[in-house]
């Protein structure tokens, strides 16, 4: 008797378990009740971007207007430009959002992109300790590169082909240094995390202005150093994954989300995303 | 220390308030690995059994895999989900990659090695004079297969338990087979890490509070129903 209570237990305990994994459709057709009208099944479209557009909460903006619009659900793969460039290259995104112009031109030229859109910019700063040990300041970002490769103060680099870490790299370039040592630091992170470690390590890095400003509040250590120059430009393009060349490409959403992003209406958003919170705008409007 | 109160008092928040993210992250944790760790057992456990039990050639070999499997890394198991379903890849077609589907398939992967290598652990264990015994009281094969399983009850019940552990824990091959899309493929673990990288340290222990005592929860169930009536 006992015996079988136990596996009576067991069995019970198993269908409930069951249960609880087919309670999904439910779920889904609950969630689909509450948008009213009953709409054909959304559409998958795979964005493939960077890691700054997710963590300062643009997208968590955009994307639900865009979704509602068009009934399409976007899958959001934050990773960094060179992951998400490289995912347009094997097809397996339908539309990147990018920053990095010319490994994206080379995406372009190969043919693996189309229908390629500038949509917005915001600049790059360089943060460094509060002590500034290598005493940088003022807009020349080369100036200050060299300046602190000459004291070996702490470097924080992200070194993930993301499109600041392929910034950085130019930087160095312009400046004729090649970055090496133990105060060299490459982090293999997104801008988030890299920017903690900067600010537990005590050194300067290289970041996007909206991850900085989302971010300030937990980075005491590090101030803005060098920013304003010219050469410290962040511009995003949007562009399609080409379909004649990936067969599986979602084209028809892709198209609506290039338009989308580029028209004025979605420009608004983004330009006053951010200015209540942090008294600016993270990104500024930027289209062709 | 303020960072841990604040956490605690925040995941307090997110549950009284009855913040619907969060419950949906929850709940899609839940049945991710429910949905896993039902499947690794349905497999793991008459294959554990199956080889506890048997001899044939090859056995030791295939033990051997298994007990590696035991400890695969979830992101090597990540990686291998991802190529398998890329769209160039041989599963392509069935557009499965950043869905809920990907990631019960990647702690299959991690948790069926446990299930198996530990409930075949538990089927050497049986005496083959008990085996004899049995086999003398005229038992039939279903009656066999019953008193042994009641025999392992305990040891299976931990191999549930372990490959239960190992899924909830898991956050590689989360992240990188379901991409951590909201309301879609998020889930607790890969929550904390994006919270984290974005700095919010008060929600990112907020949500490692939830995971743990989720977790607890369901340990602890487990483990009752392991120690229920061990006299019987």
């Amino acid at each position: 008797m006992l015996k079988n209570r136990f596996f009576a237990t067991l069995f019970v305990f198993m269908v409930l378990l069951l249960s609880a994994c087919g309670n999904t459709d439910n779920k889904q057709a609950d969630a689909s009740d509450k948008q009213k009208e009953p709409k054909a099944e959304p559409t998958e479209l795979i964005l493939a971007t960077t890691t700054s557009t997710q963590d300062s909460g643009l997208l968590d903006v955009l994307l639900p207007i865009f979704e509602e619009e068009n009934n399409v659900k976007v899958k959001t793969i934050a990773v960094g430009t060179g992951q998400a460039l490289e995912m347009g290259t094997k097809g397996e995104a339908d539309v990147l959002l990018v920053h990095a112009p010319k490994s994206e031109e080379e995406l372009v030229t190969s043919g693996d992109a189309i229908n390629r859109k500038r949509v917005m910019y915001n600049d790059y700063i360089l943060v460094g300790p509060n002590d500034n040990p290598a005493g940088v300041s003022g807009e020349d970002t080369k100036a200050a590169f060299q300046k602190i490769f000459e004291v070996k103060a702490n470097f924080i680099t992200r070194g993930d082909d993301s499109g600041t870490h392929k910034k950085e790299l130019g930087i160095w370039t312009a400046a004729t240094i090649e970055p090496t040592g133990d105060t060299y630091i490459s982090t293999g992170q997104g801008m988030g995390a890299s920017l903690q470690i900067a600010n537990e390590k005590g050194g300067y890095i290289l970041t996007d202005r909206a991850t900085w400003l989302a971010q300030e509040k937990n980075l005491t250590n590090l101030k803005i150093v060098v920013e304003g120059g010219q050469d410290l430009m962040n511009i995003y393009h949007v562009m399609q994954v080409n379909p004649e060349k990936h067969d599986m490409v979602n084209s028809k959403d892709a198209e609506k989300f290039v338009e989308f992003m580029v028209d004025s209406k979605t420009q608004d958003v983004i330009e006053t995303f951010g200015k209540e919170e942090f008294g600016q705008s993270l990104f500024i409007k930027y289209t062709e | 220390m303020d960072l841990i109160t604040d956490g605690l008092k925040k995941a307090m928040e997110m549950i009284l308030t009855g913040d619907k993210e969060i419950f949906e992250i929850t709940w899609l944790t839940l049945r991710v690995c429910f949905m896993a760790i039902v499947i690794s057992s349905l497999i793991g456990l008459p294959l554990g059994m199956f080889l506890g039990l048997s001899r044939f050639k090859g056995r030791k070999l295939l033990l051997v895999f298994i007990n590696i499997g035991m400890g695969l890394p979830p992101v090597v198991a990540g990686l291998w989900i991802t190529m398998l379903l890329w769209r160039s890849g041989p599963l392509g077609h069935l557009q499965l990659l950043y869905s809920p589907t990907a990631i019960v398939m990647a702690q299959v992967l991690v948790s069926l090695p446990i299930v198996t290598g530990l409930t075949s652990s538990a089927f050497q264990q049986i005496s083959e004079k008990m085996l004899l015994q049995i086999k003398a009281l005229g038992a039939t094969k279903l009656q066999t297969f019953s008193i042994l399983l009641k025999q392992t009850r305990v040891a299976i019940l931990a191999a549930i338990m372990a490959g239960f552990g190992r899924v909830i824990a898991e956050v590689g091959a989360a992240m990188m087979v379901g991409g951590n899309i909201q309301g879609d493929t998020r889930i607790l673990t890969t929550s904390i890490v994006m919270e984290v990288s974005k700095g919010n340290f008060d929600v990112a222990l907020a949500i490692s509070f939830i995971l743990l005592t989720a977790a607890l929860l369901i340990t602890a169930a487990l483990t009752l129903l392991q120690q229920r009536k061990r006299l019987s």
